[in-house]
């Protein structure tokens, strides 16, 4: 399989993008002139957070591009490059955690529901059918608007918003696996029920909630960076892209580095992720194998 | 089964998705704030006084599944309460917006569906040629672009270094908008017999549009694309190009009908990026529509306005997909209109 994805230019320079990321947001401290401090600050909730801080440098705010300042400065004075090395930590996080969350909630219910149908799969498509007909953007922002302004929340939001998409590809899995000779076979031997649904059903269901992993990966980091435009995800002075986009947009006429830098680092990464999950839909997939 | 009765009937199967959709509305406003009265109120900075008043006139202090029946009554009697940024009534406000709204997702449509499916057929038919390589590229930059980001980059081109379009609003200042027979300026415009604002509104829309349609351009594209692909490899048309029938009616007589159906599915589900992307390009563009009240609201924190537009755009998108459904069955003869 893996020399048919190989053969693909387009899936080698998606999965170079991506390999690009993780290492740019594991050695960031490395790759970055200057660093973020962190404090513990106190929510309006009463809880405590960490908030990531930048120092301010009145005297070269929105300088140009240059050697010493790759992509310029912003508004504060503050090195955007590093700022955009630091903030694909978040984009990161943000991305895996939401759809590590997500996939899991969706293949645990859609599973069961798959298998065991009846009542219980009535009642959980009926729901999943309630949050597909809200737009993805639409749903975390009211959910997000509800919570209160931060990372988290939006996070939180996210996965509410994305989990029917997993419940309804794996209830799809289950139902097609279900009814296969193998399964059959399992369970005349007198597998239990926990068995062939973690040993036959899922094992087998991995490609395509794979290649739906990858494409969501992509839609997830839009979403947020969405959010945090609007005005509800990190808090100001976070290197997160989307807000950078959003502060920057006041001094994009004199300023152009300060939009354009953080927009192309999000397009480069959900562009990874795209052409990523088309090549492994293509491998996956021998209807499309030409 | 008559195609008035499947219509009837997934209108009926609306009730309870819609019954859902107010559950959902209900959950994020009056369940998930750790304190839906200071919420309603304004956040953090609310008066006691008012918190206090909100409480009782929601019924806050009541059990969740009676404030769940208040919510529901208020929701029959299109009261979506108070907009606390603009001083009015939500129901009020999203009417006077919902107009810029549609007539800027119309013309995304126009913008997106022609080109999207042009471009699909010439990327299939010319597969692996240079055309080809040019429209997947575009169409998977399309699909990667975060929409706002696009919209200042436009702005930044074409409406700042070459001033060719104007960079924000429904009409160029100093202008007052056409007579108002249906909130659409173009369709105003036309029927006012006004055509400086005819020019002056189609002017204004193209960046926006082209902004929020590119999107769906590109995810029209690639469906169109590969279904054509797929078509083009069966059978039927082997035959009918066996038949000694000509390329042109080979692919325009047999192929594009069926190539079509999927994507016009696509084109419904894409209509929620739209209503999505909505709240994005009309904050940029300054365009008075829903979207850039909503985002204003988020910002404002007038929780009555957040979740009154949530509940509205979730309708829209149910009746568009409705709409795209019935669609299917139109142009696809083998939809059993009866069958799960």
């Amino acid at each position: 399989m893996f020399h048919l994805f190989r053969k693909s230019l387009l899936s080698m320079i998606g999965l170079a993008i991506i390999i690009l990321l993780l290492l740019v947001a594991l050695f960031a401290p490395f790759l970055a002139k200057e660093h973020p401090s962190y404090a513990e600050v106190s929510t309006e909730q009463g809880t405590t957070q960490v908030e990531e801080r930048w120092e301010i440098h009145f005297d070269r705010k929105l300088l140009p591009p240059s050697s010493d300042h790759f992509f310029g400065t912003d508004d504060y004075g503050r090195d955007i490059f590093s700022m955009i090395v630091y903030g694909s930590q978040t984009s990161l996080r943000i991305c895996l955690l939401v759809i590590a969350i997500s996939t899991f909630i969706g293949v645990l219910l859609g599973g069961l529901a798959g298998y065991f149908g009846g009542v219980l799969d009535e009642i959980l498509m009926r729901i999943t059918d309630v949050f597909l007909s809200i737009p993805y953007l639409i749903l975390a922002l009211a959910i997000a608007a509800a919570l209160g302004r931060s990372i988290d929340h939006i996070m939180e939001a996210m996965i509410i918003t994305w989990w029917p998409t997993y419940a309804r590809l794996m209830r799809g899995q289950v139902l097609a696996l279900r009814e296969q000779q193998f399964v059959e076979a399992a369970r005349s031997v007198g597998a239990r029920n926990s068995r062939i649904l973690f040993r036959h059903i899922l094992p087998n269901s991995l490609a395509p909630l794979l290649v739906q992993i990858t494409l969501d990966l992509g839609a997830v980091l839009l979403v947020a960076a969405g959010l945090s435009f609007i005005g509800l995800g990190a808090s100001p002075g976070t290197a997160e892209w989307g807000l950078m986009i959003s502060d920057g947009r006041a001094f994009m006429f004199h300023a152009w580095w300060y939009v354009t830098f953080p927009g192309l680092a999000i397009v480069l990464v959900v562009l990874g992720f795209n052409l990523l999950g088309d090549g492994l839909r293509d491998v996956t997939d021998p209807k499309l194998r030409r | 089964m008559k195609i008035w009765e499947y219509i009837v009937r997934r209108l009926l199967l609306l009730i309870p998705v819609l019954i859902g959709v107010t559950i959902i509305t209900f959950t994020v406003s009056h369940v998930i704030p750790a304190d839906p009265a200071r919420a309603f109120a304004g956040g953090p900075k609310a008066q006691p006084e008012t918190i206090a008043r909100i409480r009782a006139e929601l019924h806050l202090d009541k059990p969740l599944w009676e404030q769940y029946f208040y919510y529901l009554n208020d929701l029959i009697h299109l009261n979506l309460g108070k907009s606390f940024l603009e001083n009015r009534p939500v129901t009020t406000a999203l009417a006077q917006y919902f107009p810029a709204t549609f007539e800027l997702t119309i013309f995304a449509m126009i913008i997106a569906v022609p080109f999207g499916i042009i471009g699909g057929i010439i990327s299939a038919i010319r597969q692996n040629k240079l055309s080809d390589h040019i429209t997947r590229i575009i169409a998977i930059v399309g699909y990667s672009l975060p929409i706002f980001w696009l919209a200042l980059m436009l702005q930044y081109v074409f409406a700042y270094q070459f001033p060719i379009f104007p960079l924000e609003g429904r009409l160029s200042a100093g202008m007052t908008s056409p007579t108002t027979f249906t909130g659409f300026y173009v369709l105003d415009s036309i029927l006012s017999g006004n055509g400086a604002t005819l020019l002056s509104s189609l002017h204004h829309l193209l960046l926006p549009a082209f902004t929020l349609g590119f999107a769906t351009l590109a995810i029209i594209l690639r469906m169109m694309r590969s279904s054509m692909l797929e078509v083009m490899g069966s059978d039927y048309i082997r035959t009918a190009r066996a038949k000694g029938l000509s390329e042109r009616t080979v692919i325009y007589k047999h192929a594009l009908r069926n190539a079509m159906i999927p994507t016009i599915t696509v084109t419904g589900l894409a209509f929620g990026g739209l209503l999505s992307g909505a709240v994005l390009t009309e904050t940029i563009f300054n365009w008075p529509g829903m979207g850039r009240f909503a985002a204003h609201a988020v910002l404002g924190l007038d929780f009555n306005a957040v979740m009154g537009f949530t509940l509205v755009v979730a309708i829209i998108y149910v009746l568009a997909n409705l709409i795209v459904d019935i669609l299917y069955a139109v142009v696809d003869p083998r939809v059993k209109l009866g069958g799960g």
